[in-house]
Order: C-alpha cells, then sequence, then structure tokens
C-alpha cells in the first residue's frame, strides 16, 4: 500500500506534465502527425508500385489523380508520391541527426561554458555570440559552396549552424543550477567536475533541452529546404523535399502540382514540430511546477 | 551613459575580431585554400602556383596572414571580383540598395501588422482573434520562404496576373509606380515571417505592461481607456521591441536572399547565389563578412537606442 501510494507521488510531476500537453490540442495534433509522416516515409515507398528514380518518359507532367499516378509525375515522368515519401525520409533523417549533433555540440559547450565561467565561458560564449552574428543561410550557403554536397555534408553543416542556440539555452541553465544544494552536494562527496556536469546539471536541464532539440528539428528541416531549393543540398537523382522544389519554379505555369505536393510537406512536418515543441514548453516548463 | 556605449562598443569590436577570425578560417577551408581558383585552371604549372602563392603572401604563417587579411578589410580593401576584377566593395555596394530597399518595405509591413495583431491579441487574450492569430504566427514561421514566394507567384502572377513574376523593373520603364508594382510580391513574402516574429513578440510586451500598477493607477484615476492604452501601455509596450529590431535583422537579412532567389530580385542575396555559382570566393566572403557586419552593428544600434529611450538599462 505504501509502495503503491509513494510511486503514485513520485510519478506526479510527470502525470502533470502529461496533463498540461495534452490540454494542447495543436501539439498532440503535431505529435501525430509526425508520427504519420515517419510512418509514411518509412514503410510507404514499399506500398508503391512505382520507384522514385523510375524514369517513364512517356508519362511527363502527369497531373494528380490520373490514373495510377495519385499526385502526378515530375518532368521526367517520375512519380511525385514516391519521390515524396523518399524525400520525406531525407528531410526527417537530416532533421532529426542534425538535430542530434547540434545538441551534442550546443550541450558540450553550454555546460563547460556555464559550469567553469570565468575566461572559458566568456572565450565560449563569445564564440556563440560571434557565430550567431552571421545570417544562418548565408554561412551555410558560403560552407556548402566549399565542399561536396550530399547526405552527410548537408547534415553536418545544418548542425554546425544551428548548436549555437542550444549553447546558449544550456549555460544559462548550467550556470544557474551549478549554485544549488544538489550540485554542491555532489562536489562534496569528491564527484569529478565532468560527472557534476553531464550527471548532475544536465539532466536537471532536461526540460528545456528537450524543447529546444524539439525546435531544433523543425530548423534543421527547413534548412534543409533553403540548401537543396538552391541546389546546394541533396543531390538528384536522390529526393528530398527541398531539391523536388528545385524545378518547380520552371515549371510553375504548366505543372504546379509538382510545388504543392513537396511545399505542403515540408510545412506540415516543420508546423508540426514547431506546435509539439510549443506544448512541450508549456507542459515541462519548470516555473509552473511549483506549486 | 557614455560608460554604458563605451563598454557595448568593446564588446562589439571585440565581436568583430571573433567574426573575422571565423570568415578567415572558412576562407582557409576551401579546398585548395584561397588558390583553389588557380589550381582548377589547366594552365597553370606547379611554378606559376608556387610563385602566385608567393604573391599574395600565402606562403607566411597563418596569423600574419590573418593580420595582414584583418588589416585589409578594415582600410575597405576586400578583394577583387574573380569574375570581372571589380573590387569586392564596390560589388556589394551596387547590389546593396535593392536589397535594403525590399528589407525596408518588408519590415514597415512587418512593424505595423505585426504591432496591430500582437496589441489585439493581447487586449483580447485568448478570443478566438488570439487564437488565430497564435496558430497563424506559428504556420507562418514554419512555411518555408521560398515556397511561399512560388505560390504567390502562381496565385498573382500566373493566375490572376495582377503582379510581376520578378525583378525590379519593367526594362525600359522605370517609373516609381513600375517599381512599387514589382516591389509587392517580394516585400509581402519577406514580411510574413517578421510579422508573425513581431507579432508574438508585441503580444507578450504589451501583456506584461498592462498587468503594471501604473495601468491600475491611470485607470483608478479615470482615466479614459484609449488614453491608457496609447500614452501609457502602448508607447511603454513598444520599448523592448528595439531590441526585438536587432536580434530580427540576421533573420531579415537571411529571408531576403531567398526572397530575391525566387523573385530574381538584383540585390545581395542574388548577387550572393550567383557568385557561389562562379565561385567568385572574393565576393561570397565579402558578402558573408558584409552581412556579419551589418548584423553587428544593428546589434549594437538597438542596445544604444534602448539605453537612451530606457534610463533602467544603463544602471543595470
Amino acid at each position: 500500500m505504501t509502495t503503491a501510494a509513494l510511486s503514485t507521488n513520485q510519478l506526479a510531476p510527470g502525470q502533470a506534465a502529461w496533463r498540461r500537453f495534452r490540454r494542447h490540442r495543436l501539439a498532440l495534433a503535431g505529435a501525430l502527425i509526425i508520427l504519420l509522416l515517419i510512418l509514411g516515409s518509412a514503410f510507404g515507398p514499399y506500398l508503391l508500385p512505382f520507384d522514385d528514380t523510375y524514369i517513364d518518359i512517356m508519362k511527363r507532367f502527369a497531373p494528380p489523380l490520373s490514373g495510377a499516378h495519385i499526385l502526378g509525375t515530375d518532368e521526367l515522368g517520375r512519380d511525385v508520391l514516391a519521390r515524396l515519401m523518399m524525400g520525406a525520409r531525407v528531410s526527417l533523417s537530416i532533421g532529426f541527426v542534425a538535430m542530434v549533433i547540434a545538441m551534442a555540440v550546443g550541450i558540450a559547450v553550454g555546460a563547460f561554458a556555464g559550469f567553469y565561467g570565468g575566461v572559458v565561458g566568456a572565450v565560449l560564449m563569445r564564440l556563440v555570440d560571434a557565430m550567431l552574428c552571421f545570417p544562418t543561410i548565408f554561412l551555410l550557403l558560403a560552407l556548402a559552396a566549399l565542399i561536396e554536397p550530399g547526405f552527410v555534408t548537408t547534415t553536418v553543416l545544418i548542425a554546425a549552424t544551428a548548436w549555437m542556440w542550444v549553447a546558449r539555452v544550456v549555460e544559462a541553465q548550467v550556470r544557474s543550477l551549478r549554485e544549488r544544494e544538489f550540485a554542491v552536494a555532489a562536489l562534496a562527496f569528491g564527484s569529478s567536475n565532468l560527472r557534476i556536469m553531464f550527471r548532475e546539471l544536465v539532466p536537471n536541464a532536461i526540460a528545456p533541452i528537450v524543447v529546444a532539440a524539439t525546435l531544433n528539428v523543425a530548423k534543421a528541416i527547413l534548412l534543409e529546404s533553403y540548401l537543396s531549393y538552391l541546389g546546394y543540398g541533396i543531390q538528384p537523382p536522390a529526393a528530398s523535399l527541398g531539391n523536388m522544389l528545385n524545378n518547380a519554379q520552371i515549371y510553375l505555369t504548366s505543372a504546379p502540382w509538382l510545388a504543392i505536393a513537396p511545399g505542403l510537406a515540408i510545412t506540415l512536418a516543420v508546423t508540426s514540430f514547431n506546435f509539439l515543441g510549443d506544448g512541450l514548453r508549456d507542459a515541462l516548463d519548470p516555473r509552473m511546477n511549483i506549486p | 551613459m557614455a560608460r554604458y556605449v563605451a563598454n557595448r562598443l568593446a564588446q562589439a569590436i571585440m565581436l568583430l575580431v571573433i567574426v573575422s577570425a571565423i570568415g578567415f578560417a572558412i576562407l582557409h577551408l576551401a579546398p585548395g585554400g584561397p588558390l583553389s581558383q588557380f589550381a582548377a585552371s589547366a594552365q597553370m604549372t606547379q611554378e606559376d602556383l608556387d610563385r602566385v602563392t608567393r604573391q599574395l603572401g600565402l606562403d607566411r604563417s597563418l596569423p600574419i596572414q590573418y593580420l595582414d587579411w584583418f588589416g585589409r578589410m578594415l582600410r575597405g580593401d576586400w578583394g577583387r571580383s574573380y569574375r570581372d576584377g571589380e573590387a569586392v566593395l564596390a560589388v556589394i555596394s551596387s547590389h546593396l540598395g535593392a536589397t535594403l530597399e525590399l528589407m525596408a518595405t518588408a519590415t514597415i509591413i512587418a512593424v505595423l501588422l505585426g504591432c496591430w495583431i500582437g496589441v489585439l491579441g493581447a487586449l483580447r487574450r485568448y478570443s478566438l482573434f488570439d487564437s488565430l492569430a497564435t496558430v497563424g504566427a506559428m504556420i507562418a514561421l514554419s512555411i518555408p520562404t521560398f515556397w511561399f514566394g512560388l505560390v504567390t507567384i502562381y496565385v498573382f502572377s500566373v493566375k490572376l496576373g495582377w503582379l510581376p513574376a520578378g525583378n525590379r523593373q519593367t526594362v525600359g520603364d522605370g517609373s516609381l509606380l513600375d517599381l512599387l508594382h514589382h516591389l509587392i510580391a517580394p516585400a509581402l513574402v519577406l514580411a510574413l515571417v517578421e510579422t508573425a516574429m513581431w507579432g508574438r513578440f508585441m503580444r507578450s510586451s504589451m501583456l506584461e505592461v498592462i498587468n503594471q500598477d501604473y495601468i491600475r493607477t491611470a485607470r483608478a484615476k479615470g482615466m479614459p481607456e484609449w488614453r491608457i492604452l496609447t500614452v501609457h501601455a502602448l508607447r511603454n509596450a513598444l520599448l523592448p521591441m528595439i531590441t526585438v529590431a536587432g536580434l530580427q535583422f540576421p533573420t531579415l537579412l537571411g529571408g531576403a536572399l531567398v526572397a530575391e532567389t525566387v523573385f530574381t530580385w538584383p540585390g545581395m542575396g542574388r548577387l550572393f547565389l550567383d557568385s557561389i555559382g562562379y565561385r567568385d570566393y572574393p565576393v561570397v566572403m565579402g558578402i558573408l563578412m558584409f552581412s556579419a557586419i551589418m548584423v553587428l552593428i544593428g546589434s549594437l544600434l538597438a542596445d544604444i537606442l534602448y539605453a537612451v529611450v530606457d534610463p533602467r538599462i544603463r544602471v543595470g
């Protein structure tokens, strides 16, 4: 009996957060759409009779809902739905992987800067400030122009231009948590600095980190679409949601569906992650946990 | 006040040094470094390359090269374009006007519309208007700018034929009306994200102000509601927006690049992309540094202006 009562008590903050999150209907819808997008891009291609790179010159520019091609075909007669699913697979993967890299770098830099403070912290955070002076797209394009475009380079570049905000968030959290009793206690017990940083301080800042991670995925998907649209990201024949729009402007008059489907998919994915992040912020905001 | 400005100025100069170091590092990250353009041409022999290396001073140590490069940047010598041999700063400044025109128009639209939406949203918190504005802002922030541009072109140029599909003016027609006609679509597309940001910040700023004691006091004095809103609330709620303007500047500049691409607007963003296509590294690096310096100056001005209008900042 007592154990059960205790465990409910321990679950209470999580349950409260879940209850707040559930009230945020748009965040729930966002989570659902993300799930559908992941499932669709993971398994969808196997359900279609068309390959995303199969060229059928006889069936160029087939409009949507004409025959077997639900979303029509593009300028090379490739099935738009198949490309959309493969493109979403690439774009979502880049979004997640870039987020993981950006979070790792951002958390490491933020934790070190916030924990040590002083000269180390000042130097690291001024580096963050300086990086943020460059408009993201300019920096991304300048770097992309210097190296061979591809999945790995695109992902790394997006992460390289997205970790700074994470570092700022983590630095502020760690700097204030450092002075709290549990951190001082850990120090008194003889824990190493690294252990205090990554086993005590960072886990206690998990709420803003989760929110930042979610918003980071949205940002990464958006940046991938910009980069690939401008021709410096994922290269054809591979599809990404961005590079599907690469040629769409030329065929805007004759084949507008080529522009509509990928653009809607990007907007849907980015909006969902943004709403999810917003809902998580409301649900996890530590200020609301204080009764 | 003087001490605050001096302090802030020193910070900006330090940032400029770091920014320039990052720019220099990127320049040397290029495969083959600054020599890549020469190395790519088949007529160059190894001896030629060595000679160019010495001429450009690339055989010196990196710190010396950096100091030399930084010194020349300060003197306004930003190198020459590979494409036509023109000075980089001259190339940039010839494209700057078009970009500033686009950015200024978009900002005016965004500030007026965003502040109106934000104030109304704060006054009628949780109303239907407020909810729609919040959701709308979130979607506006999620739409890729270039795709919104494509949709705008499709609807207003291809289908309705109301607006030109691109460029700054019709060839042979340089009238003000023609210029404005071309400006509408790219400015509105660029303003979308900005309006959403301004609306959100204005809403939270206004919410903070209207719950202050002095607003309650003004109300208790029997001051008419419109006077409370305009004289007391709005004036104070607008102050933090100066900081928002500074913070928004990089996003605005990046958005201008994308809008210029879609609408073939002959500005700095368009020049940047063309230069990347030509591997014209001096211009690419020049624009990268130029935009970073613009951002740096923008945030410096925003901070100083904020300190001028809000004395609390200077002390803290």
